[in-house]
């Protein structure tokens, strides 16, 4: 492992910001930290790069501790969420700074400015201010600038949040494909689901200063380690039922739902997970309706034996979407299904 | 920072300004304090009624010309933070340069202005030199307030007034209290114009204190006037300290450029009443011009040393050792200054009460009255192993310890607007802490440097109050030697007062001209 975080704490006078966290990342490997804000996902980001101090537990890389390594000795790339970028200086210079501490030579900084830049989509920025360029740009400087020196961990703290949502959806795309091809071993911290699960090879659900669970991205999606991380994860309702070899049966109908096993579930579910359906076998009346870019979204009152009693959310199509007091029939949808536990 | 070692360094560095503050401020002012208390002086002071007159007169003065000065600097603020106009900018340098101006300079002004002006002239020439401290600190702060709340007051139906009575002034009145005590303290802790306009007939605590110790050699009695004025301007501090730190934390700011627009309608009636006022800063300056080249016989007389030998030294020596003083000063002041700014900028960060301290610590020197201190260092510099009290560093010491709070104001913003992750990210790209200072710090900060030196510079060279008290007869700062020079009979002596007055001024505008062109914000008082 390359870098492992064991029974790491980061207090704030008596107030515990990290508790307790044990979490490796592997050479080449991207991990996601990803939380609501407050959660001490930053907190935790800033003890690895060495700028809080770690109450009790330790850092470590390739196995050797990092407790008194000051920041600058830590070769750690550090990425924040608006760029940060040295305003007295240009693009180049932003990008070479990293290098000329390193002591670097001329020759090898420029070429390795212009290779970053180009790397990051700003070939020929180098000779332009930085308090010129647009957010996603400055972002993609403050990339390339925590790239230059080759830092043997890159830590990026809410690198996209700054940006509006189209930019930022790009810029995710662009970076996952840019960490893969450098082989970077990186930390993100994120709130956004989307942008974590772009990123990540693995992500790391953080609340109240303490990891909930660790996996690859389609597998915390899909089975939240209980109902406080599903709820994070987007599911807003929860319904007890029962699996038998992978068909799970509960008071809104039965779904096929492989990994489910057998015996007692709690499913989550998304904003998806009900759809209009005229065979479907959920009964209810349309509360109120949304229209969303692709999709109609209602809230509807359902009716039945054993169904959760206020008002949830499904789909229908935007073409003929009923109205509210509709009478309707829903059917359920595994793509907007978590499976999960109740928290202990 | 994870790591002991910068806290240490950090540690030492406070050492320097404040084991300077300890030996040169506060062991002087501690011991003029002990005197006071020592004899009967105080409760015989005190239970005088001439004291509280005196007392009375101090504050009435202030509060006049702290009232004067803010009605003066509120157009002005105006239009520096809110309008879009050709010569704001001059207007912005043009205002600071009565405050930087030599005090006998702008004595010798307004009594040119005003032959028998009294509490008029004083009240006036204090406001005089504080309206740009009002203009300053307001503007700056108005510059930066939201105009979108003001524009949502109109819409629901409030007049322009009201928008402004209820909305702009309680966003502004942070800066306007903060303003008004700093003016205060400088009012009432003035000395060089109340000397020259009120003479003996018009004495505040300040002068009555130089008067007693220089003409009665009432020790015991300067002392105890002293306590007082101590124990007044840390009362003003305070309340100054509390509003800034309102208005900190109050408010949510903009960039100056997106509040400033082409006034319109009644707002043409302000940029009026701000020119008006410009127009009144400039009399003084321009009268004394004139009335220096009325006659040729004052510059000539400079290469001399007046009627009978007023001065032991010619003018141009006094004008020499000016310069050189004011250059010792300030290379101490910037040392003790930076650090001091260096130090308060890394302990901001949950540390806000040792910060505050030791900021208000800073500022001390600026209230307490540089009589007092000199006085002090007259009673107390015998005891160091080397006698300061005979070396010609002792006037520098003394004007270091009054310019050394406005390097301070003027360098700690700057440093204190440095994101702290900006260090941070020149930290994990491998700048170890001195590298990170030099890279960040000192290359976003030069200009503020530059600026503060040269600030300091000029408020040394015209500094009267402590230089008076220290400066041998045999070297005379230029401006003692104008203050002696009045003080004398002789046509020609008046003739070279004035003459050297212009000096002072030209090099006083050159250096503020200067200073603006390098940085467009100097100083926060």
């Amino acid at each position: 492992m390359a870098l492992e975080l064991q029974g790491l704490s980061v207090r704030y006078g008596s107030f515990a910001a990290v508790s307790d966290v044990d979490l490796s990342v592997a050479d080449g490997e991207v991990v996601a930290l990803l939380g609501p804000s407050g959660c001490g996902k930053s907190t935790l980001l800033r003890a690895v790069a060495g700028l809080e101090r770690a109450a009790a537990g330790s850092i470590r890389w390739d196995g050797t501790d990092l407790a008194g390594v000051a920041v600058h000795r830590r070769d750690f790339g550090l990425v924040f969420q608006d760029g940060q970028l040295f305003p007295h200086r240009d693009v180049a210079a932003n990008v070479a700074f990293g290098m000329r501490m390193h002591h670097v030579d001329k020759a090898d900084r420029s070429a390795r400015v212009d290779e970053l830049l180009k790397l990051v989509g700003l070939e020929g920025y180098g000779e332009r201010r930085v308090t010129e360029l647009s957010g996603g740009e400055q972002q993609r400087v403050a990339l390339a600038r925590a790239l230059a020196p080759k830092p043997r961990l890159l830590l990026l703290d809410e690198p996209l949040s700054a940006l509006d949502r189209a930019l930022r959806e790009q810029l995710a795309v662009d970076l996952a494909a840019l960490l893969r091809a450098t082989g970077t071993t990186a930390l993100v911290v994120t709130h956004d689901h989307d942008e974590a699960f772009t990123l990540a090879d693995r992500v790391a659900l953080m609340q109240a200063g303490r990891i909930r669970q660790v996996g690859p991205p389609d597998e915390v999606w899909r089975h939240p380690a209980d109902d406080v991380v599903a709820g994070f994860l987007g599911c807003t309702t929860f319904v007890p039922a029962r699996a038998d070899r992978d068909l799970v049966t509960s008071s809104l109908g039965e779904i096929a739902l492989p990994g489910s096993g057998n015996g007692t579930v709690l499913l989550g579910l998304r904003a998806n997970a009900l759809r209009t359906d005229p065979g479907g076998f959920v009964h209810g009346e349309v509360v109120q309706r949304l229209h969303r870019r692709d999709h109609a979204r209602l809230l509807v009152q359902l009716s039945g034996d054993g169904v959760p009693s206020g008002p949830v959310e499904a789909v229908a199509p935007v073409a003929g979407a009923p109205e509210p007091g509709d009478a309707i029939r829903l059917a359920l949808d595994a793509d907007g299904i978590a499976l999960t536990g109740l928290a202990v | 920072m994870s790591n002991a070692a910068p806290r240490l360094v950090l540690l030492l560095l406070a050492l320097v300004p404040v084991g300077f503050l300890g030996l040169f401020f506060a062991w002087p002012v501690v011991s003029i304090v002990g005197i006071g208390l020592g004899g009967s002086g105080v409760t015989e002071v005190l239970t005088s009624g001439d004291t509280w007159r005196l007392v009375a007169f101090t504050l009435g003065q202030a509060a006049a010309a702290t009232l004067v000065a803010v009605l003066m600097g509120m157009p002005l603020a105006y239009v520096m933070a809110r309008c879009k106009l050709p010569g704001v900018g001059l207007v912005r340098t043009l205002i600071l340069v009565p405050f930087v101006l030599p005090t006998v300079v702008v004595g010798l002004a307004f009594r040119s202005l005003l032959p028998d002006g009294g509490v008029l002239s004083i009240v006036l020439a204090n406001a005089f030199f504080n309206v740009a401290v009002v203009a300053r600190t307001v503007g700056g702060l108005w510059a930066h307030t939201d105009r979108r709340a003001e524009e949502a007051a109109r819409s629901l139906g409030a007049s322009r007034w009201r928008a402004f009575t209820s909305v702009v002034l309680p966003a502004i009145a942070p800066a306007v209290g903060s303003a008004a005590a700093v003016v205060f303290l400088f009012c009432a802790t003035s000395f060089g114009v109340v000397l020259m306009l009120g003479g003996a007939r018009y004495r505040t605590l300040e002068t009555e204190i130089y008067l007693r110790t220089v003409d009665l050699f009432d020790l015991p009695g300067a002392a105890a006037l002293s306590i007082l004025q101590v124990v007044a301007v840390i009362a003003v501090l305070l309340v100054g300290a509390f509003a800034r730190r309102r208005r900190e934390t109050a408010l949510k700011l903009r960039g100056r450029t997106e509040t400033a627009k082409r006034p319109v309608g009644a707002e043409w009636i302000i940029v009026g009443a701000a020119l008006l006022v410009v127009i009144a800063l400039l009399v003084p300056i321009v009268g004394l011009i004139t009335r220096s080249l009325t006659t040729m016989d004052g510059w000539r007389a400079l290469a001399g040393t007046g009627d009978e030998g007023t001065l032991e030294v010619p003018a141009w020596q006094a004008a020499s050792n000016s310069i050189r003083a004011a250059t010792d000063a300030t290379i101490l002041a910037m040392l003790l200054g930076v650090t001091a700014a260096v130090v308060l900028s890394q302990l901001r960060r949950g540390r806000a009460v040792l910060g505050e301290t030791l900021d208000l610590a800073l500022m001390l020197p600026l209230g307490v009255s540089a009589v007092t201190v000199g006085f002090g260092y007259l009673v107390t510099l015998g005891d160091l192993p080397f006698d300061l009290r005979t070396s010609p560093l002792l006037v520098p010491f003394a004007q270091a310890l009054v310019i050394t709070p406005l390097i301070v104001r003027t360098v700690l913003p700057v440093l204190r607007a440095i994101d702290e992750r900006l260090r941070q990210a020149a930290g994990t790209l491998g700048a170890g802490p001195f590298r990170v200072w030099r890279e960040v710090d000192l290359a976003l900060a030069w200009r503020s440097l530059i600026a503060a030196a040269g600030f300091g510079y000029v408020v040394a060279l015209g500094e009267f109050g402590a230089t008076s008290f220290l400066a041998r007869p045999d070297a005379p700062t230029l401006p003692v030697a104008i203050a002696r020079l009045i003080s004398r009979p002789g046509e020609l002596n008046n003739e070279m007062a004035y003459a050297a007055c212009v000096v002072l001024m030209l090099v006083t505008v050159v250096a503020v001209v200067a200073i603006e062109r390098l940085t467009p914000a100097v100083g926060e008082f």
